[in-house]
């Protein structure tokens, strides 16, 4: 992302990193998200770093979570959480999952693994 | 400083996200789709919206610039930690016809499919059929049984619905965790020896 200036990781500094909003014009996310894709924070930045949603989605991302899930916690449309997650991955306050290889639906030792789950909650 | 202080892990260091596993809940409207992702959901089910932009159909174009027409779709999803490196999210698809298009970013990447179908109105489960055999997701069929609803036999909804004889048909009560839970055993069953036939 071109237009981005690196944060200064500064303890006293108070919020530097900006909000990105989609209401700036941008619509598209720089990283590559989609519903499913899994974020979680590297603990390079602390939410009171950011402002706002940027924190407040930071918070959710202690442990792995989906793009969906971050959506429907903060009510935002998925479209808006896919730009503000790949402000946070800009930034290295997240680590998101990459898209490629996609899972492969036929791949035994996961669905075994689908297969244990699902039995242990029988 | 960073907030790590003097752990500052490299992406490198962290450990590997957990792998996503997607499964889809398909099925007309009122069939009892969102009951079924509420019962095995360990979270409460959530709503995301997808906002999608579509040229819309049937304007005259005169201008040259194309019309767009957004869309908001609300979509039921719950969640399942399988263990820690995998989770399950499971997706309710938007019954409504004109919704279709989600269908294509829904289906991309799903491991499967349960159609559910309610035997008062068995043929409001067609489109979801016509759609998982076009993009060749596999799929099993589970009767949701309403109260009121006649009980077929697995055959003669087989019959019905001109299903082939691989595809499981199973009854389940979408409103109970373990009933919805063993649908999903078949399913996973079903992708399981599905998987092991196409290597060969
Ligand atoms: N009696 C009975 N009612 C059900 C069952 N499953 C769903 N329902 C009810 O049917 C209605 C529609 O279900 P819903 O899950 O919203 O359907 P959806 O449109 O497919 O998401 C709701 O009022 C449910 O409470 C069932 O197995 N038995
Ligand atoms: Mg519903």
């Amino acid at each position: 992302m071109s237009d981005f200036e690196h944060p200064l990781l500064d303890d006293d500094a108070g919020p530097l990193v900006r909000p990105y909003t989609v209401s700036n014009g941008r619509t598209a996310p720089t990283a590559k998200l989609d519903l499913l894709s899994l974020v979680r924070s590297t603990g390079q930045l602390r939410p009171s770093q950011l402002e706002n949603e940027h924190a407040e989605a930071l918070l959710l991302c202690r442990e792995p979570i989906s793009v969906a899930e971050v959506s429907a916690h903060l009510r935002l449309p998925a479209m808006v959480i896919k730009v503000l997650l790949s402000d946070l991955v800009d930034v290295g306050a997240v680590i998101a999952q990459a898209p490629d290889p996609a899972v492969d639906p036929t791949d035994q030792t996961v669905l075994e693994a689908l297969l244990n789950g699902l039995q242990r909650r029988l | 400083m960073a907030y790590n202080g003097d752990s500052d892990r490299s992406p490198a260091q962290q450990p590997p996200l957990p792998t996503a596993i997607k499964l889809l809940v398909a099925g007309g409207f009122g069939v009892g789709k969102t009951t079924f992702v509420a019962a095995v959901s360990e979270i409460e089910p959530l709503s995301t919206e997808e906002t999608i932009t579509t040229a819309s159909i049937g304007t005259d174009d005169l201008t040259g610039v194309g019309d767009k027409v957004t869309t908001t779709v609300a979509l039921d999803f719950g969640r399942i930690t399988l263990d820690p490196q995998h989770i399950l999210y499971l997706f309710g698809t938007p019954g409504q016809d004109r919704f279709w298009f989600m269908w294509n970013e829904l289906s991309d990447g799903a491991f499967g499919a349960v159609v559910l179908a309610d035997t008062r109105r068995l043929e409001d489960c067609f489109p979801a059929l016509d759609f998982f055999e076009r993009r060749g997701t596999q799929f099993i069929v589970a009767v949701n049984e309403f109260d009121t609803g006649y009980r077929y036999e697995p055959e003669e909804v087989r019959a019905a619905l001109d299903l082939k004889p691989n595809i499981p048909i199973v009854c389940c009560d979408a409103r109970d965790p373990r009933s919805a839970t063993l649908v999903l055993v078949t399913l996973t069953k079903h992708l399981m020896s599905a998987a092991a036939s196409s290597v060969r």
